[in-house]
């Protein structure tokens, strides 16, 4: 692509700028001045991303851009930017409160632009030992950000991700070696037999038994990074621990590119003709944690751990859809993934200006927030509908759509991935009746919280649960179309 | 290929999972620095041979971060962490050494049983490797289950990353081995022993990961 003679790679603006902007802020001391690097960089990268819209480069032995990892692209960056301006007023109270100590914002704001370059990294990568690389490193970012605030719980949480992160990573890369022996004899030694689009166009000539133990290995190894039941442990620990803004990024983007991973090697299985069917796997997998996930929301005493689990309940969902297959239900996974991002960033924050204002992450602490905290309350309430999958907003949409084809084609998983869904909306709106409603309790000191991410967000939600524009669902169809 | 050659890499990486074994019923932490070194050490000669007879040089490179970070620095590293950290008494274990043992030997099998049956059209020592590689990778992981300590768990994960590093070896002409193998040794240097521990030990007075065991959880 060409500006005014100067020629520009969309896909060298969305991992130099994080990765200068990472550089930048780890030497920069002062939180105000960084805070805005930290939005600016995340909103040039914004930029970077939509400009793949009016024009993509070649694909290369490394990079590769298409229709399937431009909407995640795009969505990880708009998220990542969002976060940065929620994180600018969330990171401020924890200085004020000395929480947080400068050196560690310094830390912090350096750490979450080496987290959008990782995963920038992950989702444009067209080799697999590359993809691999990306996603250990954004694991590893996510792990120091966990353990942070330096707590018991920052550190066991901390502790635990990076073990059962390791040991799904090490999997995951097994599962890439295999990949490679399969294509080797095929494809020929070196570079080219890591590259997943040279993999794709061969994989009906690769040895059908080595590539279904390698995709076992892959889907043990990245499942675990998506937090699908029942390798989810490091999950609500991660998300409870670490600061808000990381909850809102591990939830709303971390887990997508996890996903997205798991995506590319199921195109390459059905590639294959005599390889196993990835499908029953992960509808396996999704709806033992769309239905897990569900009933412990039940016994949740943390608001954030609460949402965490949610977000398990919804991977499995998507995870489910996708391993259903077929253009509608995967339109359907697809929709569903970029609402689910939007909404549960939009509830984390609002639970993280909630738990700054009440001092606390127990929900028994916490009451009458539409009273004492109008904005929080409603926005919260909101925030919850929508991830019920409550009519008009964007989830009831791709909910709907994902029951209905999965009616048609499957009536018995159907009826559980209704029971599941049904469950988990009842725990929430339980939990949410004490939280939003009667009494105020706590701390009712008036909140500095930017409300403009959380409505954007919501707002967004709800725009697409009433009116998709056609350009939109034209692009996610072919999207759907392409996972086949 | 020779037969010679081909007998070589087989003592060679089966000694990998032989140490595995050795790392799994070790009960003193000094022990089983020492079985990690010499795993290492197995893994060195493991991947150098593997550089000779593919006549692939940079693998070199790799069985240099296999000979002086793993087999000397880390384990040297972590017995002075030990000793700052007085923790140099028994592992506790979760389960006994013997049916350790008996679930190894389990896995072993298992992963020759996969292994071999899927991979009869790779040549014989790619196929091979990979079998061992698997277990190793399997015997890692077992270790860190059945043990309760943090610094153990780390060796665990330290030989289950030993047995990815053959496997990518054995796979003859893999690209980004080396940045792989180097990336992973910066992985363990700098997480594990330079925060975790240290701050594990800021903030408790054990290593023992089941001390922390007791935070985890709801908050009440």
């Amino acid at each position: 692509m060409t500006f005014a003679g100067v020629s520009f790679n969309p896909i060298a603006g969305v991992l130099i700028v994080p990765a200068a902007a990472a550089a930048l802020l780890a030497l920069l001391p002062g939180y105000r001045a960084t805070a805005r690097i930290n939005v600016l960089a995340t909103a040039l990268t914004l930029t970077c991303a939509l400009s793949l819209l009016f024009g993509r480069p070649q694909p290369n032995p490394y990079f590769l851009v298409d229709d399937l990892n431009g909407t995640f692209i795009i969505l990880t960056t708009f998220v990542g930017f969002t976060t940065s301006i929620f994180s600018a007023s969330y990171i401020g109270h924890e200085l004020e409160i000395g929480r947080l100590t400068p050196p560690s914002v310094r830390f912090y704001h350096a750490m979450y632009q080496v987290l959008m370059f990782a995963m920038n990294l992950a989702l444009v990568a067209n080799n697999i030992g590359l993809m691999w690389v990306a996603i250990e490193l954004a694991t590893l970012t996510t792990v120091l950000m966990v353990g942070i605030y330096r707590t018991h719980e920052a550190l066991e949480a901390a502790w635990k991700y990076f073990i059962l992160g390791s040991v799904g990573i090490a999997l995951a890369l097994f599962g890439t070696i295999l990949v490679y022996m399969a294509a080797r004899p095929v494809v020929g030694e070196g570079l080219d037999a890591m590259v997943w689009s040279v993999l794709v166009s061969r994989a009906s000539a690769f040895d059908p038994a080595l590539l279904n133990v390698a995709f076992i290995f892959l889907l043990l190894g990245y499942g675990t990074k998506v937090g699908l039941a029942p390798l989810h442990a490091w999950l609500p620990d991660a998300h409870a621990e670490g600061p808000t803004p990381i909850s809102a990024v591990l939830s709303g983007l971390l887990l997508n590119v996890a996903l997205y991973a798991l995506l590319r090697f199921k195109m390459l299985m059905a590639a294959n003709a005599a390889a196993l069917a990835p499908g029953p796997l992960m509808v396996t997998l999704g709806l033992l944690s769309l239905v897990f996930a569900s009933f412990m929301l039940y016994r949740r005493r943390d608001i954030k751990r609460m949402f965490a689990y949610s977000s398990i309940e919804h991977m499995g969902i998507i995870t489910f859809a996708f391993g259903m297959g077929g253009p509608i239900a995967n339109f359907a996974g697809l929709l569903h993934m970029t609402m689910h991002s939007l909404t549960k960033s939009a509830i984390f924050f609002a639970v993280g200006h909630i738990a700054q204002v009440k001092g606390t992450q127990r929900i028994a602490d916490m009451g009458g927030l539409t009273v004492s905290h109008p904005m929080l309350g409603w926005g919260l309430i909101l925030g919850v509908v929508a991830i019920a999958g409550l009519p008009p907003l964007g989830i009831f949409m791709s909910e709907f759509l994902v029951v209905s084809s999965t009616f048609a084609r499957a009536p018995l998983l159907a009826i559980i991935l209704v029971f599941g869904i049904l469950v988990g909306l009842a725990a929430l709106f339980l939990r949410l009746n004490s939280i939003a409603f009667g009494e105020p309790r706590g701390p009712t000191a008036k909140s500095q919280a930017s409300y403009a991410p959380m409505f954007a967000h919501l707002a967004l939600v709800f725009a697409a649960g009433i009116y998709m524009p056609p350009a939109l669902v034209a692009w996610f169809q072919n999207v759907a179309g392409l996972l086949g | 290929m020779s037969s010679i050659d081909f007998d070589i890499a087989h003592l060679l990486a089966g000694s990998l999972v032989l140490v595995s074994f050795m790392e799994l019923y070790q009960d003193r932490l000094y022990a089983l620095l020492n079985i990690y070194a010499l795993h290492a050490l197995a893994l060195a000669a493991s991947v150098a041979w593997q550089a000779f007879v593919q006549d692939a040089p940079h693998l070199y490179v790799t069985a240099g971060v296999a000979l002086v970070f793993k087999a000397i620095i880390i384990p040297v590293a972590l017995h002075r962490i030990i000793v700052r950290l007085g923790v140099h008494r028994e592992i506790e274990k979760v389960v006994g050494v013997g049916l350790t043992m008996i679930v190894g030997i389990g896995l072993v099998a298992l992963s020759m049983v996969v292994m071999l049956r899927v991979t009869h059209e790779a040549d014989p020592l790619a196929r091979e490797d990979l079998a061992f590689a698997l277990s190793v990778v399997l015997l890692g992981l077992l270790m860190m289950v059945t043990r309760r300590n943090a610094v153990s768990q780390v060796v665990g994960f330290m030989s289950l990353e030993n047995g990815l590093v053959l496997a990518a070896t054995g796979a003859k002409g893999m690209p980004l081995v080396v940045e792989i193998s180097i990336a992973f040794s910066i992985l363990i240097a700098f997480i594990v022993i330079g925060i975790f521990l240290f701050r594990i030990r800021e903030r408790f007075d054990t290593v023992d990961v089941q001390a922390l065991d007791r935070f985890r959880g709801e908050r009440r």
